[in-house]
């Protein structure tokens, strides 16, 4: 098994490689099918991988590849950790990451800067799959920092575009705020456990927690060393997951193109935080503290990012609000002690959002890089495929029996309900039960401006208007058929079953299990689905549905309507809380106005001024007062001389 | 009686006429030579008056090795001087300032 799971991870890396270095010689189709193939056989691997975990029960994997570096006695390792939370996220990124693939050769084949387009996505599978295969801390910390590196890359991958250098070089200082905290919390783990390796640490943890270690960071105040970890590594999550108010940077990562948003925005990389917490559940249980913050911080993203997508425009924001508020979702879950549920819908949400996405582009393509909502209208008429997938993936999203997003939203709804012993879960329940209905009304809002509707395009557009090619809807159809069945394959084993699927690979506590709770209610799929009629969720999703068509289709002059009368409120969310203001005025003008006190006195005035320029202008001050003394007359050096002579033998007679 | 205090006194007197002489001379090159050569005999009489009340003949022997060295460091002060006149056309002191930096 150690085999596959090496070729899953080196299979993508030559891909890119060769698709990057050698992008000339083997030219478009090279490039394409170099990738493809390497992320196809990474797939297959998976596959294998998981068969040979989930059936055949082969054990979890803990083995070291190579050592990295020695550094005293202390080894850097480069190891695989293989183990049902890793097969599943190998295969779901796999998996997207391959249909993105495809689908990339239609909607960039106009592109000049084609085969690096695709050197770039195959680089970041093999980051990521890194990042997810890692037995220790530092390869976890890698793999996070490729990811973010490739994501960079991408997001300004039209680098001549002024607003995406803006976006990509945003997204790289948000996350670098996260990546310091993450670092910060791994130097800790390290000072205390003495060891990166996850065996190590997560035996260790246990003891850790009964024996109480304190540390103290302000004199006078002193933290339990689990819960500064635990609150540290998820300020890391915070900013890979997008979660408030670290999720300034995944609108505007919008810039770059579609298949990214797919893959990296919506799929895959934003969900690294959410697995990362899953996988270190032997530490977070054992601190209610940052289980506390993570419920809060997941539950408040929820809601007011959902809120945001209301009010926007732009096909592709819309598509990523939501994705920020379903992150929300399963960061709240994980807050709640049902990792589990968390996972869960974050596979389910990487089918639907990556579906969402690809039929958005699918939109974009169609309609020739026009991405404003309000100047489309009706599509349905002409694009089909692209209609009924999206139509999918927004039911999936908006969790309507029996399609996947509604077991998983519903499982985290009912966690969050249980989770009562947490401060700050009555908050959360209502904020998540709240985005339920504003999830609803913004996807059918995107729905019903899309492809409902007048046609409000110009003509030369409708008349070219015609349903993409098959690469492009090939991966719309394969991703649609999982978002509409996985939740009701995949709830039960995944989070019902005894033993579970992750019973090895996730811990919780009995004390806040609240999956083991709600399990006695679970009957089957089926039975989920029929009682979802009589739960509020339901009707509130319902009730998101039917607003947004009374307002979007029967009476489109309500939005309008509503957002003058509500002035202020609407103000409010047009300007997304003023979180990019804030940032914009207080952290870029405030670094702008030290980094500018600091140049003009520290560096002009002091070093430069005083310490440079300061010990040349005293040399030569000194000097003009020696030149004095050089009047090059023999009688005034005889006469120095002479006075020399006077002062040495007075000072040996006197002294 | 002449004492060894009036034998110094005589010398210390030469030796500072012959400092006077370099430090107030403004005009004349060969004045500061001479003035050099009043030095170097002012040592001298220290020197002499020194050993003969000693009783040591190192001395006067002294002396004469000064007397040599001064001999020939007049003659390369002057062939110097002749030198410095063909090259400047003067050997007035206040205008050789060819040292200043």
């Amino acid at each position: 098994m150690i085999n596959a799971a090496i070729g899953v991870v080196i299979a993508p890396l030559v891909g890119c490689l060769l698709a990057g270095l050698l992008g000339k010689q083997i030219g478009r189709r090279g490039a394409h099918c170099a990738t493809i193939l390497g992320v196809a056989i990474a797939f297959f691997l998976s596959c294998q991988i998981f068969y040979a975990l989930v059936w055949q029960g082969a054990p979890t994997v803990d083995h070291i590849l190579y050592i990295w570096s020695l550094s005293g006695d202390i080894a850097f390792q480069i190891g695989f950790w293989i183990d049902n939370l890793t097969a599943l996220m190998m295969l779901v990124v796999t998996f997207v990451s391959l249909m993105v693939h495809i689908y990339t050769i239609g909607y960039m084949h106009e592109d000049p800067g084609y085969q690096r387009f695709f050197s770039y996505i195959s680089l970041f599978t093999f980051a990521m799959l890194m990042l997810v295969m890692a037995n220790n801390f530092l390869q976890l910390f890698f793999g996070w920092e490729a990811v973010g590196v490739v994501s960079y890359l991408l997001i300004g991958f039209w680098f001549k575009k002024e607003s995406a250098i803006f976006a990509n070089f945003k997204a790289f200082l948000v996350n670098r705020v996260g990546d310091f905290g993450f670092l910060l919390g791994i130097a800790v783990i390290f000072r205390y456990f003495g060891t990166l390796d996850y065996a190590g640490v997560f035996a260790l943890a246990p003891e850790f927690a009964q024996g109480n270690h304190m540390i103290s960071i302000i004199p006078g105040q002193s933290w339990s060393v689990l819960s500064v970890i635990c609150i540290l590594l998820f300020i890391g999550a915070m900013g890979k997951s997008a979660q408030m108010p670290l999720h300034v940077w995944l609108p505007d990562s919008m810039e770059g193109p579609t298949p990214i948003s797919a893959l990296i925005h919506a799929a895959t990389m934003v969900t690294a935080g959410v697995f990362m917490v899953a996988r270190m559940s032997p530490l977070f249980e054992y601190t209610e503290a940052a289980r506390s913050m993570v419920l809060c911080v997941g539950a408040a993203t929820a809601l007011f990012m959902g809120l945001l997508g209301i009010v926007q425009n732009d096909i592709k924001r819309v598509v990523a609000y939501s994705t920020l508020s379903q992150l929300g979702y399963m960061v709240a879950a994980l807050g709640a002690s049902a990792y589990a549920a968390g996972i869960f819908h974050l596979m389910t949400h990487a089918f639907f959002k990556a579906l969402l996405f690809l039929a958005a582009g699918s939109v974009i393509i169609g309609m020739h890089h026009e991405q404003d909502m309000r100047q489309m209208g009706n599509l349905k008429k002409y694009m089909p495929i692209t209609y009924i997938t999206c139509l999918i993936g927004a039911i999936a999203l908006t969790g309507i029996p029996p399609f996947a997003g509604f077991y998983s939203k519903d499982m985290i709804i009912e966690a969050v309900k249980a989770a009562t012993h947490l401060p700050g879960a009555e908050f959360a329940y209502f904020a998540v039960l709240a985005s339920v209905f504003v999830t609803s009304l913004y996807t059918f809002r995107l729905i019903f401006l899309v492809f409902h509707t007048k046609e409000r395009m110009d003509v030369h557009t409708r008349e070219h208007l015609h349903e993409s090619p098959m690469v492009v809807w090939l991966p719309l159809v394969l991703l649609a058929i999982p978002s509409a069945v996985i939740g009701w394959i995949a709830i039960e084993p995944l989070l019902f079953a005894n033993p579970g699927y992750f019973q090895h690979a996730i811990f919780v506590l009995p004390e806040h299990n609240v999956l083991a709770e709600l399990s006695p209610h679970f009957q089957s799929p089926w039975a989920m689905a029929t009682h979802a009629v009589s739960t509020a969720p339901f009707w509130l999703a319902i009730g998101g549905l039917l607003v947004a068509w009374w307002c979007y289709v029967v009476q489109p002059g309500i939005p309008g309507f509503v957002s003058s009368k509500f002035g202020l409120l609407y103000r409010i969310l047009e300007n997304k809380y003023g979180f990019d203001d804030f940032n914009q005025t207080v952290f870029a003008k405030g670094s702008r106005f030290l980094g500018n006190y600091l140049w003009q006195w520290g560096d002009v005035k002091f070093i430069d001024g005083l310490l440079v320029n300061g010990s040349a202008r005293a040399v030569g001050v000194w000097s003009r007062v020696m030149r004095v003394m050089q009047s090059g007359y023999l009688y005034h050096y005889a006469f120095a001389m002479i006075l020399g002579l006077l002062v040495f033998t007075s000072w040996l007679l006197w002294s | 009686m002449i004492t060894l205090i009036d034998f110094l006194i005589v010398a210390a007197v030469l030796f500072g006429i012959s400092i006077a002489g370099i430090i107030i001379n403004r005009k004349n090159m060969i004045v500061l030579l001479m003035c050099i050569e009043l030095m170097l005999l002012a040592v001298n009489i220290n020197f002499i008056a020194f050993s003969y009340f000693m009783n040591d003949i190192a001395g006067q022997v002294f002396v004469f090795f000064i007397l040599t060295v001064a001999a020939a460091e007049a003659a390369i002060g002057l062939a110097i001087l002749v030198v410095l006149f063909r090259e400047s056309g003067t050997i007035n002191v206040e205008e050789l300032n060819a040292l200043k930096g």
